[in-house]
This record gives C-alpha cells, structure tokens and sequence, in this order.
C-alpha cells in the first residue's frame, strides 16, 4: 500500500456556544472560520438556567443547573452534546436537619483532569456541592457547608443580592486537585488547599466600602474571579468594588483598576482570562454610580482589555452599537474560546449575544430576540 | 386506636392527585394519578407528608421539586386537601380525599 502523500492538517475547531437563558437553552454552533452561527434551540422551555456547560475533559457531557418559576433547583446532565438529557436523581440540596433550602443552582465546575466524573456546584444561599459521578448525585461539602465560621463569612440567607446571595467562580487548580478557590457574592474570596475540607478567607488588598471596616477579612462582594491563562498561580478578580490581580504565592490582591477612565469605572460583572496569555484580559465595564444601574456606562457598550497585566486597559467597541445601548452582562455571560486568535462571547440581559473572533478589536451581533441571558459557554 | 384482628386485611387509604402541568414529566404525561399508602389506623389519617412521599416513590424526583430539603413546600406550590389549601405537610389527609397540587407563580 503507497504511503499517503496527504499532509495530515491539525483540525479547525468548531466552535459551540452554551446560551444559558431565563427561560431555557439555545446553542449557536460555528462553522470552521467562526463566520457563520446556527442557532439552535430552545431546550428546556421555560426553565430558568444560571448555568449550562461542557465538560472539557471529554468534550460530550454537559450540565444544567436550573429551575423554574415555582420548581425546586435540579441539575441536568447530557452524555451526549446535548441531545439527550437525564435529571440528576440527587440534586445539590442542604442537610435535612440544617434548616437551609437551596433555592437556585447558580454555578457548575468540572473538576481536575485527574479526577473524571467529578463536579462541583455552588448554590444560592451559599452552598459548595459535589458529585463524583457526572452530575448524577450531589453531596454538600461539609468542609465548607458545615463550617463552623460559614454563617460570619455568608451573613445571612436573605444578605446579598437582590435575587439571594451566591456561591460562584470555583476553581480547581490545574496542577493538584486539592487546591481550590471559590468566591461568594457577598462573602469573599476563599482557598483550600486540602480539597474542601477547610478553608480560608483571602481578601487582603481589596476594597468593601460597603463595610464599615476599613480592612475586613471577610464580607467583600468579589463578582467573578478567573485563573489567568496557562498560569493559575495568577487570578483576576472582578469585584464590586474593581479590579484586582493577585500573584501567589501572595495573599494581597493588587488594584489593577486605576488604569480605567474614571468616566468608565471599573465595576461591572464577568472577567475573562486570555486563554494562553496570563497577561491578558477582558472586562465588561458597568456603570456603577448611586444605585448601582448597572448598564453599559452612557449607553455605549465595550469590553475593556489590559496586555499588560492589568496597569494599563483600552477599550474595544468596534462593532458595538455607538449609542442607546444599555446591555448589562451577567457574570457567566462573558467568554472566550481556545482558538487562535481567541474567540470572545458576550451575551446581553436583554437576549443578544455578541462575537468577536480577533480577541475583541470587533463584534458582531451572533443572534437577537432571545430571553434574558444568564450564562454563555464555549465549547469544541 | 381500634384493635383489629391480626387477620384483617390491611387498611388501604386511596387518593386522587392532582398533578400541575409543570410536573406531568415526572408522572408520565399524567394529570392525575391515584396514590395507595397503608393507613396508620382507623383514627389517624395519614399525613401530607406522606403522599408526597409515596408519590415520590412512584415517580422519582418529582418531590423535591415541589418540597425542599427542610420538608417545606415551595413557596410557589399550594396544596389543596379537598377544598381547602394547606402548606403544614402533617395535615392529615382522612382517605378517599382529593389532592390537588397547584404551581402558583405571577409574572413574567
């Protein structure tokens, strides 16, 4: 048999993004160049998902965490890319005795490389949970759930934001299965580095105005916090009260929103790590003024990103509408994918979802018209 | 309590629920489905509590959908006992009563 003279090309990714929105799912698949989007859906009609995703270990399973207007929270998991579904027959849910309901899955995390099958699952009111079977089962993580300093470090079931407080931003560190961070709106940022079984507030450098405290170790209102690319010993942090960067083995989070026009602000919801540059970054600036609208600062949408580790950020907004646009993005709305040059996503409260495939210099619209979107995934 | 002879027939309580549309996946398209549960005795009527249970054990999952972990109905779910609306999951519930989950929610 002739040796084939055909070179073999490495496999131009497709892209799928995972529209996770109030009132069910919607898919938006690529085709090679990233120029064309099909949308497909909806899934779960009517279902309210804070959080739909695939798990980059083996590229089939996805999870949903959702519920409805008067259902209880479930979570939802497909072997298949999303064509068959299956409830989990134990949902994340408190300990009986420990007078705690959960009222909302907000956010999902595959576990460590090493680790297959592994999930985690942060809830509103706060609440670390895990399954070690694909999502089928989930158990409380007592280390963190039964705590005896959990009630200080939450506050209250009914504190936090208006739609209740939330647990989000677990992250597992790439190198050991063990260490792991998570993030609380309000709570703060906390590390373990023993897999669950204890753990750490980690809120030194970073602002709560909110406080009276002028250094609290706990009770900050970090939004979303994010390894760098290819390099967890870095994290973004975007916080209620800005931006941060935090270089461990250091514990103090440095401000790295100074370098924002103070007409813009450095509040908003998602940040999004470079995914091979641990100096580069995205934000979503929102206004943040008196009662906190939370809309794109003067109706003039645009993401925000930094090079250089976070000193200096330059606004990207080519392709955005210019004026009368006043898109709020939810901290899972905002993505990027792992194709050269990076892909990035964001996706609107009020149904749109926005592309950009040259690492945010422009956007296009990808699709309109959908329910109030909530999270916005990448996968392939 | 009524002493009964060891070889009666146990006492069978029966009830028709009925299911709102937003949980007729778990009961198979069902709208109403008639639960069966032993009854504790002549004089106490099983509770609430205990239906749902036994219609969780017919068709898994749809229980924790309408109560939490704490055994508390949602706050979006109203029971009725015959005609009359409960949230207490002890109430008890004599046989042959009609029960009828509603998903009770406004707004968009």
């Amino acid at each position: 048999m002739a040796a084939s003279t055909r070179t073999a090309r490495p496999a131009v990714r497709r892209i799928t993004l995972l529209v996770a929105t109030r009132k069910g799912l919607w898919t938006l698949a690529s085709d090679a160049a990233r120029s064309r989007w099909t949308l497909a859906g909806p899934r779960f009609l009517g279902h309210n998902l804070h959080h739909v995703l695939a798990d980059p270990r083996d590229g089939k399973c996805w999870l949903a965490a959702a519920r409805t207007g008067h259902l209880g929270p479930t979570v939802f998991r497909s072997a298949d890319r999303g064509r068959t579904w299956s409830e989990a027959s134990k949902p994340p849910a408190f300990r009986s005795d420990g007078g705690r309901s959960v009222d909302h899955v907000f956010w999902l995390t595959p576990g460590h490389a090493s680790e297959p099958g592994v999930w985690y699952a942060g809830t509103s009111p706060q609440g670390l949970f895990r399954s070690v079977d694909g999502g089928a089962t989930w158990a409380g993580v007592a280390g963190f759930n039964e705590h005896p300093q959990r009630k200080a470090w939450c506050g209250g079931d009914q504190d936090g934001t208006p739609d209740g407080p939330k647990m989000h931003s677990i992250l597992v560190d790439p190198r050991d299965a063990g260490h792991l961070y998570l993030a609380m709106s309000s709570g703060g940022v906390f590390e373990s580095t023993d897999g669950g079984a204890d753990w750490k507030p980690m809120n030194r450098g970073v602002r709560a105005d909110f406080l009276p405290q002028p250094a609290p170790e706990f009770g900050h209102d970090p939004h979303c916090v994010r390894f760098a690319g290819s390099s967890p010993d870095r994290l973004w942090q975007q916080n209620h009260c800005g931006l941060y960067r935090l270089d461990r083995p250091s514990t103090e989070w440095v401000d790295v929103g100074v370098g924002m026009p103070k007409s813009v602000g450095a509040v908003g919801f998602p940040i999004v790590a470079h995914p091979r540059d641990p100096d580069a970054a995205w934000i979503f600036p929102m206004d943040g003024a008196d009662v906190w609208p939370r809309t794109s600062p003067g109706g003039r949408p645009a993401v925000y990103r930094t090079l250089d580790g976070g000193r200096t950020w330059r606004r990207q907004s080519q392709g955005f509408p210019a004026s009368q646009a006043w898109w709020t993005v939810k901290r899972q709305a905002m993505t990027v994918d792992a194709r050269e040059p990076a892909g990035l996503y964001v996706g609107t409260t009020s149904g749109e979802v926005w592309g950009s495939r040259d690492e945010g210099r422009s956007w296009r619209c990808l699709a309109r018209n959908l329910p109030q979107i909530q999270a916005v995934e990448a996968t392939g | 309590m009524v002493a009964r002879p060891a070889d009666d027939p146990p006492m069978i309580a029966r009830y028709r629920v009925k299911i709102p549309s937003p949980l007729v996946s778990y009961t198979l398209g069902h709208d109403e489905v008639i639960v069966t549960l032993p009854e504790l005795s002549p004089d106490h009527a099983p509770p609430l509590r205990a239906i749902v249970a036994a219609l969780d054990s017919s068709f898994p999952g749809i229980r924790f959908r309408m109560v939490d972990e704490q055994g508390e109905l949602r706050p979006h779910i109203a029971v009725f006992v015959g005609s009359k609306a409960v949230r207490d999951m002890a109430t008890p519930v004599p046989p042959d009563t009609d029960v009828m989950i509603v998903a009770a929610l406004s707004g968009g």
